[in-house]
């Protein structure tokens, strides 16, 4: 977007650019080519006339090794996250829920450890939904779809799903076995036990969720015990229905077909993004260990073992080159490494590569730590861009006043004469106490001639004066409708009303209003 | 670069992902015949199904007056009117509350005087505004509600019995009823110059002379006080204030002196339930003008409603 050099570069060089197709085996479509039919689920390689594609479960084989690992630890620390946050208590005193993280849309709250949002600061919501937009750009530009193969919920609860099908049905040939065997009583029961399993996932994600717009430890006595609002057993059941359906069946097909993010990455990605990449000037033409040890220097260093499709969790041929389908979860890079090092070949025949490295790789030029694709300027943009903007909003929340106060005249009437020809006004003002502790607040005249006083509803006409003491309850905004009222022979126009917290912070805030009064209009 | 590669019904295969093309071309473009996942196709199933099942049970098609109505009976209005009167029912320990407070004591309960005000500036606005305005300030004729001079009493109980009853309302026999009589004819012009200009000169404006004030004690006196402060019972407006209901220039001041105009206001108790009232005089209250009631409020309200029903009768 902002890197002037892909602006500005040079016209291609002149030589043939490399031909992506290459990586083909052959020319022919490539349902012929990518291996067994169940690692064809992607939306590609469609050869026939028929108006839908049959569906087909992805069975990914286990694999282990350092980006297994990685995922494994991303999974622990994100459903840690999901699960525990709504537990952690904060203690903020008696007038706030002591819940850490907790959005009350009951009475307009949103609480976040030591911050707490009004709605009247949704423009902290909204920065952090730009912080959060602005966020995948940058990681994007980094790291490429790491957001896809590791972080997002989809791509966490496929994981722990087809971990769950594992652990029943055994790996991947067993579960291919399993599904073309006939509906025997073992069948029957291993399918229950995991839908089972799937299913008590599936409660406990839309139970988890509910727990952050109300106190954890009361809702979930609630809920068990029938007392809870109908609204949340209306999402819990919402919700396990999508994680049932979408993380225990649809799986992949999310990523492939309904999210807008593959396509959007899509759009983002450059030669210079981090992608999971198959080198294949270093592995064509494929060939087996045997013919490669017959038949020396005609074969690269692929041969042809299908680890890398068969530990897919989006069930693609990584070797077809950039696609959709792929989340870079980097599981094939584990497949690849391994098979390389049983075979003594070098690693990274499949990795984490920009598409200008591998041309440069082609042409042989050493390979480059993956690492060194993270220095481009469009990263430091995005970074830059997205620290000011969290920057701006932490000076916003340190420096906010937890103190304000807004005036509203009376429109209708302006103004109202009395009986002595003294001159009253009314204005709604609104105290706004944004400390989790009842205050006393003084709201005074200034800019209006002697003898002009004030009263409320709550104070009577014989105690009018220039100020007013105002009780204010924690966490409120207190809405009092104050009269004010010039001695006759007096004149005024624009005036102030000035707040002040009656404590040790002695917060102030003023707010400029008018005196409307007969021959003021 | 075109491929040679052709299925068997002619069309061309895109060679990077191969897949059927569509066969058509527009500029060069062409649409790649991918398929649809089943489980896409099955959705579109599902959603005319849904289609099909919303057609029968509720409103679909647009007839010439109306819709066909579904099976189901379901209609809007029909929901607002559950919804309404569901508010209605939220609304009733409210209502019974304040039919069995007292008047006097609403103020000592501020949460239930935020309801009736609240209830009350609702009715307001529906009952009201037509002559007393939006912001309840009247205009000339029609009485302001938000200032301090109350001419039949500004307790919570005198407002609700003027909403009761009524001013002037011939329909109702315990309204509020008084008249002042015109003085067309009985003074000549001097006089009524004289006479107005002492009444001006009761809330300071202008000077008043030996005539006028003679005049006001014999004629006005009696009802408006003899320093012009009027009398809540009667219903006499004051004329020592600032405050003038059909204007407060000479020429508005004799014209009510020779040809008095007398509002009316119906009485609410035929068009509206006791606590609607009640409510609406808490608004009414609220504005900013309320008065408290004195404390041996029983024994006034009895000599005024002794003095109504004298009134009544003298004037029926």
């Amino acid at each position: 977007m902002a890197d002037p050099k892909d602006v500005e570069r040079p016209a291609p060089p002149a030589k043939e650019p490399r031909d992506w197709a290459g990586a083909l085996p052959d020319k022919a479509p490539r349902s012929a080519a990518s291996g067994p039919p169940s690692a064809d689920a992607g939306g590609h390689g469609f050869m026939g006339s028929e108006l839908y594609q049959k569906g087909q479960t992805v069975h990914n084989k286990r694999i282990d090794g350092p980006f297994r690992r990685f995922k494994w630890l991303v999974m622990l620390v994100t459903l840690a996250i999901y699960y525990v946050t709504p537990w952690i208590r904060w203690d903020r005193g008696p007038y706030a829920p002591d819940q850490a993280v907790l959005i009350d849309l009951a009475h307009r709250r949103f609480y976040m450890f030591d911050i707490e949002i009004w709605p009247h600061e949704f423009y902290f919501v909204a920065g952090m939904l730009i912080m959060a937009g602005i966020g995948l750009f940058l990681v994007t530009s980094a790291v490429g779809r790491a957001w896809c193969g590791y972080a997002c919920p989809q791509t966490v609860w496929t994981d722990l799903f087809q971990h769950i099908d594992r652990l029943i049905d055994g790996d991947r040939n067993a579960r291919l076995r399993l599904d073309k065997a006939p509906w025997t009583a073992s069948k029957i029961a291993r399918r229950l036990s995991k839908w089972s399993i799937y299913l008590v996932i599936s409660m406990a994600t839309g139970g988890a969720w509910i727990l952050y717009f109300a106190d954890a430890p009361t809702l979930l006595v609630d809920f068990f015990t029938l007392e809870a609002a109908p609204v949340a057993y209306a999402t819990v059941a919402i919700l396990t229905g999508t994680t049932f359906w979408l993380g225990g069946f649809m799986r992949e097909q999310v990523c492939i077909y309904m999210c807008p993010w593959p396509r959007i990455q899509t759009a983002m990605l450059d030669e210079r993004s981090l992608i999971v990449t198959y080198k294949d000037w270093r592995g064509e033409p494929r060939g087996s260990v045997k013919k490669a040890a017959k038949n020396p220097d005609q074969y690269g260093d692929c041969i042809d073992c299908l680890q890398c499709v068969a530990v897919c969790p989006t069930g693609i041929d990584i070797r077809e080159g950039q696609q959709v389908g792929c989340i870079t979860c980097a599981l094939c890079i584990d497949a690849c490494d391994k098979v390389m090092a049983d075979i003594g070949r070098p690693r990274g025949l499949i990795d984490y590569a920009t598409l200008e490295q591998c041309e440069a790789e082609a042409a042989g030029a050493p390979a480059q730590p993956a690492w060194k694709a993270l220095l481009r300027v469009r990263t430091f943009i995005y970074f830059g861009i997205w620290g000011a903007i969290g920057a701006a909003m932490l000076f916003a929340l340190g420096t906010r006043t937890h103190t304000d106060l807004t005036v509203s005249p009376d429109r209708n009437p302006p103004y109202m004469l009395l009986k002595d020809g003294s001159v009253r006004n009314a204005y709604t003002l609104r105290l706004r106490n944004m400390e989790s502790r009842p205050r006393d607040m003084e709201v005074a005249l200034t800019g209006l001639p002697a003898g002009a006083v004030m009263w409320t509803d709550a104070v009577a006409l014989e105690n009018a004066a220039p100020e007013q003491i105002i009780a204010v309850p924690a966490n409120e905004t207190k809405v009092v409708r104050a009269y004010v009222m010039l001695p006759p022979g007096t004149r005024a126009d624009a005036f102030t009303f000035r707040l002040t917290s009656l404590d040790e912070q002695g917060e102030q805030d003023v707010a400029t209003t008018t005196f409307a009064m007969p021959g003021n209009e | 670069m075109m491929g040679n590669d052709r299925t068997n019904n002619g069309r061309r295969i895109d060679e990077p992902t191969g897949t059927e093309t569509v066969g058509h071309e527009w500029d060069g473009i062409e649409e790649l015949n991918t398929p649809l996942p089943r489980w896409w196709l099955w959705t579109f199933y599902a959603t005319i199904a849904w289609a099909a099942v919303y057609v029968v049970l509720y409103p679909a098609w647009p007839l010439i007056d109306k819709a066909t109505s579904g099976t189901l009976g379901w209609s809007s209005r029909g929901q607002l009117a559950k919804e309404m009167s569901a508010a209605d029912l939220a609304r009733q320990g409210i209502f019974e509350q304040i039919a069995a407070t007292d008047i006097e004591k609403l103020i000592a309960s501020p949460e239930l005087m935020g309801q009736a005000v609240a209830g009350g500036a609702a009715a307001f606005k529906v009952n009201c505004v037509q002559c007393h305005g939006a912001g309840a300030a009247g205009s000339a004729g029609y009485p302001n509600l938000n200032d301090d001079d109350w001419i039949w009493g500004g307790t919570l109980t005198e407002i609700e019995y003027s909403i009761t009853h009524g001013i002037r309302w011939e329909g109702a026999d315990a309204t509020r009823v008084n008249y002042m009589p015109a003085y067309e004819g009985m003074f000549d012009a001097g006089e009524v110059n004289a006479l107005a200009a002492h009444v001006l000169s009761l809330s300071g404006k202008g000077t008043s002379t030996a005539v006028g004030a003679t005049l006001f004690a014999d004629n006005c006196a009696a009802c408006h006080g003899p320093a012009g402060g009027g009398m809540p019972e009667m219903g006499a407006p004051a004329l020592n204030d600032a405050i003038w209901l059909f204007g407060g220039t000479e020429a508005e001041v004799k014209k009510q002196i020779l040809a008095p105009r007398h509002g009316v206001m119906p009485a609410w108790k035929d068009r509206l339930d006791p606590v609607t009232i009640k409510m609406l005089a808490a608004y009414v209250h609220s504005r900013g003008g309320g008065q408290q009631a004195a404390p041996a409020q029983d024994d006034v309200m009895a000599e005024t409603e002794v003095a109504q029903a004298a009134q009544a009768e003298t004037d029926g």
